[in-house]
Formats: C-alpha cells, structure tokens, sequence
C-alpha cells in the first residue's frame, strides 16, 4: 500500500493501481467518460480526467497515472477546470441537446459532467456542429445517433472484453469519425442479447435497443 | 548476442567487396560514354523516362555506342530530370532540364561532335580547365552530405554499386563488436532521431536492449505524410542500402532479430526499390539467416501503410501492423518497452537509420563535430514552395535559416519578397523574416514556435495569405485526425470552421480570441502528438501576422489577395487596349464584356476569381487589376445591348 495525498487529504491505495480509481472510489469525483472499471490500458480518449499532480507540468489525465508513495494530487486547479470545462464544451457543441426526448435523461454521463463543473449544456461560444452520416442503419438490434455518441468507446470496450472478436469498431476519421458495426460474424443468428452489454455501456443513450 | 570474431566474416565480405569492385571496374573501364539518369520519383515525375527514349533512340539512329545507367536522386529536384554525361576526354558534365529535345541534342552534338553544349549545362563534376565545376554553387559547396551522400551517384537497384562505395562495411564492423560498444558510439555521437521529437538515439537503444521481451523488434518508420515532405521517400529510392545498413545494425545492437519496414503505399517506387534491396541483400548474405557467416539472423520484411497520416505516430503504427485501426495509444509504455505484439520495439525515421552507418565508419567524433553542441549531425529537408531552387537539402544543424532558404536555395524567384517559412509540416509553425537568423536545430526551432519536423519546409512569398495557410494545415489535419480524442476530433474542427469562416470574409468579433483560446486547449489537452501540434500553425501565424486576420476580420479585406471571397478584378480603363480581344476567350464563364468604347469591363456578379484574364491580358497593357474588399473594384456598366 501507498500514502498519497489527495486534496491534501491522505488516501492509502495499492501501488500501481490506476489514479482515477482510487480518486472515485475515495470519493473525489472527477469528470470522466471513456473509463471503465478494470481497463488494463486505459484509452485516455475523452480528456475529461484531468488532475494536477505535484512537480509535473500542467495537467494529466488522472487514468493515465498510477499510484506510487508520495503522489501529491490536486483535482480542482483553475488550469484543470479550464481544459474540463473545455473538452466538455467541445463534446457539447457536437450533442444533440435534446435531453427531453432522450432515453439517458437524468441518468446522462454529459448531464452529471455539466452540473459538476457548472456548464451550461447549450454553450453559447461554439457554433453546434453535426454530423451528416448516419449509423448501423442495417444493424438488426442496434440503433445509434452519431450526434449523440461521444465517442467514448466504452461499447468497444466491452464488446471486445465479452465476445472475443469485436462486433463494433470506429469508422471514418477527423470529426466524422463514428461507431460502426463490423466482422464477419453473420449478425441475423445473433440476439439483442448479444448486445446488451455494449448499449448498458453507452453513457449517453447513443446506442439502444432499436425499438427504444 | 556474443561479437563473431572468426574469419568467416572477413573472408566473406571481403569476397563482397571482391565482387562489388569488380562491378565498379566494369564500368569505369569502358570506354564507352556513360549517361546518368536521374530516375527517382521526381525525375519521372519531370518526364526521365522519356529522356531516357529520347537517348536510346539517338544513340541508335546515330550508331554511338554509350552506356545508359539509371541512378537516384540527387536532390536537385529544381533540375530534374538531370543528367550527367561523362564523354572520354571530358569531365563528368551535369546537366539539368534534359527534355527529350535536349536529349537528342546532347547526343549528336557531344557525343557525335564533342561540343558539351554549354547552354545546357549546370556544370562539371570534376576539377578540370574548361566547364565551371558544380562544386562552385553554394547549393553544392555549402551543403553537408551524410545521409545523401551517394544519393544520386549510385544505382539504387543494385547493390554492388553500394557497396563499391564502401557500403555494408559498417555493419561488418558492428559484427565484431559487442552491442554496448555500438550503442555507446550512437549514443556519443550525439545522434537524435529525424522523425521530429529529436529523442536521442543511443538512449532508445538502450532502453530497447534492456528491455525485457522475447521478440524484439526494429522498425523503420517511412511513414512520411507532411505535405510538401519527401526527403524519406528520396532516400528510400536513391540508396536503400544505407537504410537497411543502419536497421541491420541497430537489430544487431538491440538483440531484434525481426525487423519492418513499414512505408506508405503512395510510395509505390521506394516499395519496389527496398524491397529488391532486401532481396539482393540477402542474395549476398547481409541480411536474412546468418548474417556474413555469423551467428546474427535478420528477418526483415516490408509493410505498406495504408494512406492514414496518424499512422506515422509510433503507436498508431504498432496498431497499424497489428492489424487495428492506426489510433495512437497512451503513452507509457513506450513502444521500447512494450510495442509490436507487446515485445520491445525501436522505431525509428528513414534519416535515422541513414545516419548510423556513416557514424560508424567515421567515428562519432567526426559526426560530433557536424552540426550543433545539442543538434549534432545534419538537417535533410525537403525545400519546397516559393522558392528558386527546389529539392532536398543536406545542411549541418546550426546554419541559419537564410543561407538555407537564401543562399544555397537561391531565394525567392520573380522578384517576390519572403514572407514566412513553414517549418515542421503540419505540426510546426510560420516564421516571418524576423525569424530568419534562426538557427536550424531541434531546441531554436521549437523555441521559435516551429518545430524540426522530419524535414518539410515550406517557402512563401508575399502574395501567401497566412490566414488561408493555416485554414489549410487545419484541413490536413482535421481530415487525418484518428478521432479518438475530443480536443483533436471536434477541437480543431472548430478551429477549421473559424477559419473558412474568416477567409470567406464572415468573421466577426471575438473569433480571434476564440482560435487562441481553443488553439491552446488542443494543444494542452490532446492525447497524442498530432493533436498537440495541430494548432502550431494557427498560433504562430496569430502570433506573427495577426494584423492579417485582423484585416480579414474587421476590414473583410486579405491583404495578399488569396482568398476569393474577399477579392476582385477589375480591368483598368485607362491601360486597357481598345479593341483587344486577349482576356475575353480566357474568361472561363464569359464575366468580360465590352465597353461602349470598345475596352472591356467584368461582371463582378459572374466571375469566379479565377485570374486566367490577368494572364491572357498582354503584357504591354498589363490592365488587369486585383484589389481587396471586393468593393474597391470600379463598377464599370455593361452595355445593355451590344453588338460587336
């Protein structure tokens, strides 16, 4: 075990083991979306996590640390809060706001992120940006909203964890990059079953059932 | 691995050596003309192939017996296709430009009559009292060739010709030694790697070699994709060998016995090239199983990257091999530690590797004394742009910027001024001309808001607009995004919107201020190196040319009349010739009218900016006028009816 200070306030973790976690599970929220319990190698792709650690320069993301004695970290620093509230903005301008008609209402990763780090969810600077692609249209079980999704990857994640051979993976590049089913798995023997686990993951009701 | 010190290894590659200078001989004694053509990507891109014909058929129609002898690049990409002829009796003589017209020229007047053709030639390539020698010009005499030192002087397809040049004796030596001592003279020699990052390269030896893992791998990194760079490719094509040398050696000194070659498949030449490399290498017992006679196993192998520019990012490319999409992975592990299939992997530049052999053979005190205390060696880049003499140029680090661009690339053609360089592709930054006493190495270039690169550079004269060059670096980049991180995937979208916005002259207040905040947050939040430096070009040309977007902004004016939107033409009345007819038929979409006094007017409503009038308009009347806002364009009235 190791001391580490969080918010000054000290915290004994296992050596090793990943920053984020130990700051949830001790209770210090940190805004985060592409992090899944248990990860070996955390894809560090929302940069939302973002902590200060003592002697580093600038922000890091806090599931790309892992805990070693004498870890000094602060999650509440003005330079934290901006690139936050900066990638939070960023993931808003290019969200279908529409929480009203939205399955993920009051249960959405975006809304919890937003009350925490006071954002509004229609931030006025950044024009709204959308995409023109559509996805998994022929997906039997699967709906998704590329306007919705974040791209998080938590559905690859877990996908890839629970079947072996992934049924989903991104697709196209830049800002229009998207999810994307794929293999060669013949997807009419299959059950919404199958892939239930991958839409549960979904933190912001992109993908679902394609009744929901 | 133990050093081989038995006699296989000297009696074998002293039969190499035998055999190569046997091959050199060959041909130095023919007495035969011998025409070298310059045929790599850019010579066949100027039309080599068809010089080549052009000689065959003279030499035959005129019955000369001559050699014509294929060879890579010599970096003077400004003359290709070039050739160099060497008559008996006369010095080699370099020629440059050489059509098909030149060609047959050339063979009937110099090799059937003995005139070299002065009015064709760039110079000789030997001291000699008759032809000025190419030696002479600062863009040979002030360059530093390490790494392209037989580019161009050597056929890339054949191996002997190599090794002639002394080719493959350092990897002969490295056998004998033990890894440490390799790694120690890399490290000495102060070498840093050319793909950008400038990390030493000893250390990432030795970081691989102490590294824990079964199958350790070397792979080079061919991945160029900043536009305007080519230096890789160049080299790839014009001698492979001392690519493969510097990969076989670093292999040897980490303990991989595996290594890739991983080049993009827009490269289709380079491919062709390294790959009969390899094969004539391993015919030979340089590559492949049992190194000259030792102990040593190298299997190599070429992998075709498949046109992702992220792909040239080390974890993005491990993914690439392996099969998944090319997205750049977090940072440690690093690829030294655990990389392809999780093994300990090296990864390093086209230069790189180039650079090892020399080092070797010639000490890393001599390598030491090339370049800068913290910059050692020399600088490839790939000049391009705005420029006189464009091509690929070898300089030791530490020369400034200006006798870069200045001296040995002969300036700024037409009478234009320099306005900014765009060094380190994508990534890096533009420098106005306060900035040209820069030196050239890895720490003033970042501090000056650019950055090395891998070797691009870009020239731009006073009619580039710096708005419209950053729009387009965020274009590139948005594009070849891998879209796994938000700052990257939406951040520079933004950025990108911002811009086309303001080139089309719909900016308003506070977008400068929004490109600077935003630009900072990419390039601090950003999972991997191409996000991080995807804002470089808007920040230093916010920082030095800011009144330029101010103008696009507030005065809906571009100052260098780039961007469309914000321009006109208009035809000066008073220079216009009456009666004269040049500029109508160039007009794409008939927007020239004339006049009731028969000049001719535009019809702002219909032209499209294309300046094909400004061209076609004679130069004795040079009526054609370019101006912004668009509103400074007199309204010159079409005739309702006209009848001419």
């Amino acid at each position: 075990m190791a001391k580490i200070l969080i918010d000054k306030k000290e915290i004994e973790a296992k050596e090793g083991a990943n920053l984020l976690q130990v700051c949830l599970k001790n209770g210090f929220y940190i805004p985060n979306l592409c992090h899944l319990e248990g990860m070996d190698s955390p894809p560090a792709s929302c940069r939302l996590c973002f902590v200060e650690i003592e002697e580093e320069d600038g922000p890091v993301t806090s599931c790309s640390v892992t805990v070693r004695a004498g870890l000094k970290v602060t999650t509440d620093t003005p330079p934290v809060r901006r690139l936050q509230r900066s990638a939070l903005k960023l993931l808003l301008s290019a969200h279908d706001v529409d929480c009203a008609r939205c399955p993920a209402n009051k249960k959405c990763g975006l809304q919890t992120i937003a009350r925490f780090l006071k954002v509004g969810l229609k931030p006025k600077q950044l024009e709204q940006l959308r995409k023109e692609t559509e996805g998994m249209e022929d997906h039997p079980f699967l709906r998704y909203d590329p306007n919705r999704c974040v791209l998080c990857g938590r559905c690859l994640q877990v996908c890839h964890g629970k079947q072996g051979q992934p049924f989903l993976t991104f697709a196209k590049r830049g800002f229009d990059t998207v999810i994307a089913s794929y293999g060669e798995k013949d997807l009419s023997n299959t059950t919404y079953q199958e892939f239930t686990a991958c839409a549960q993951a979904c933190p912001v009701a992109a993908l679902g059932p394609k009744n929901d | 691995m133990t050093p081989e010190k038995n006699k296989n290894l000297d009696q074998m590659f002293t039969a190499i050596q035998e055999k190569a200078a046997r091959h050199a001989d060959s041909i130095t004694e023919d007495p035969a003309p011998k025409i070298y053509i310059g045929m790599a990507t850019c010579g066949l891109a100027s039309g080599a192939l068809e010089t080549k014909k052009a000689f065959e058929e003279a030499l035959s129609l005129r019955n000369i017996q001559a050699r014509i002898l294929q060879v890579g690049c010599m970096g003077h990409c400004y003359g290709e296709p070039l050739v160099t002829v060497h008559n008996p009796g006369f010095p080699p003589i370099l020629y440059h430009q050489v059509t098909p017209g030149k060609a047959t020229m050339l063979v009937k007047s110099f090799l059937e009559e003995g005139d070299p053709l002065f009015e064709y030639l760039l110079g000789a390539m030997e001291e000699n009292d008759l032809i000025p020698q190419v030696w002479d010009f600062a863009r040979f005499s002030q360059e530093k060739r390490v790494v392209t030192e037989i580019c161009g002087f050597i056929n890339p397809e054949e191996i002997l010709d190599y090794i002639a040049m002394g080719g493959y004796s350092s990897l002969a030596e490295t056998l004998r030694l033990e890894p440490h001592d390799i790694i120690n003279q890399v490290k000495n020699s102060g070498l840093r790697g050319r793909g950008g990052a400038g990390f030493p390269t000893g250390k990432k030896w030795e970081l691989a070699k102490d590294a824990r893992g079964q199958e350790k791998t070397v792979i080079l990194n061919a991945d160029e994709g900043d536009p305007g760079a080519y230096m890789d490719r160049t080299i790839l094509e014009s001698n492979p060998h001392q690519v493969l040398e510097g990969i076989a050696i670093c292999a040897y000194a980490v303990g991989a016995r595996k290594a890739i070659l991983y080049v993009r498949s827009e490269y289709p030449l380079a491919v062709k090239v390294v790959t009969r490399a390899i094969e004539q290498a391993k015919e030979l017992g340089l590559l492949g199983k049992g190194i000259l006679g030792t102990s040593f196993d190298l299997d190599i192998s070429v992998f075709q990257g498949s046109g992702a520019f992220v792909c040239g990012e080390e974890t993005a490319l491990i993914q690439s091999i392996e099969g998944q999409r090319g997205m750049p992975q977090l940072r440690p592990p690093y690829p030294v530690q655990k990389g392809l299939w999780g093994n300990p992997t090296v990864i390093n530049n086209v230069k790189t590797f180039a650079s090892v052999p020399p080092i070797l053979k010639h000490g890393e005190f001599w390598y030491r004394q090339i370049g800068t205390e913290g910059s050692t060696g020399t600088a490839i880049f790939s000049v391009v742009g705005d420029i006189l003499h464009a091509g690929l140029v070898e300089i030791p680090m530490g020369v400034p910027l200006r006798t870069l661009i200045f001296d040995i690339c002969g300036g700024i053609p037409n009478k234009r001024t320099f306005k900014a360089v765009q060094v380190g592709g994508p990534s890096g930054g533009c420098l106005p001309a306060d900035f040209l006493d820069t030196p050239i190495d890895f720490d003033s270039l970042t501090e000056a808001g650019a950055m090395m690169g891998s070797g691009g550079m870009v020239v731009m004269d006073e009619d580039t607009c710096m708005v419209d060059v950053a729009r387009y670096f965020l274009d590139f980049t948005q594009k070849e995004s891998c879209g796994k991180c938000t700052f990257c995937r939406i951040g520079t979208r933004h950025l990108l919107n911002l811009l086309e916005r303001i080139t089309k002259g719909e900016g308003r207040e506070g977008d400068l201020e929004l490109l600077e905040d935003l630009s900072q947050d990419i390039r601090d939040g950003s999972l991997c190196g191409l996000g991080k430096t995807a804002p470089n070009p808007v920040l230093t040309s916010l920082k030095y040319f800011r009144d330029e977007y101010v103008a696009h902004v507030k005065e809906k004016r571009c100052p260098a009349g780039v961007c469309r939107a914000l321009t006109a033409y208009y035809i000066d009345l008073e220079k216009c010739a009456r009666g004269c007819d040049a500029c109508v038929g160039s007009c794409p979409v008939e927007a020239i009218f004339t006049t009731k006094n028969r000049k001719k007017g535009i019809d702002q409503t219909l032209c499209v900016k294309c300046g094909e009038c400004v061209t076609a308009c004679p130069a004795e009347y040079d009526a054609v006028r370019k101006v912004s806002p668009p509103e400074r364009a007199p309204i010159v009235e079409r005739p309702a009816d006209i009848s001419d």
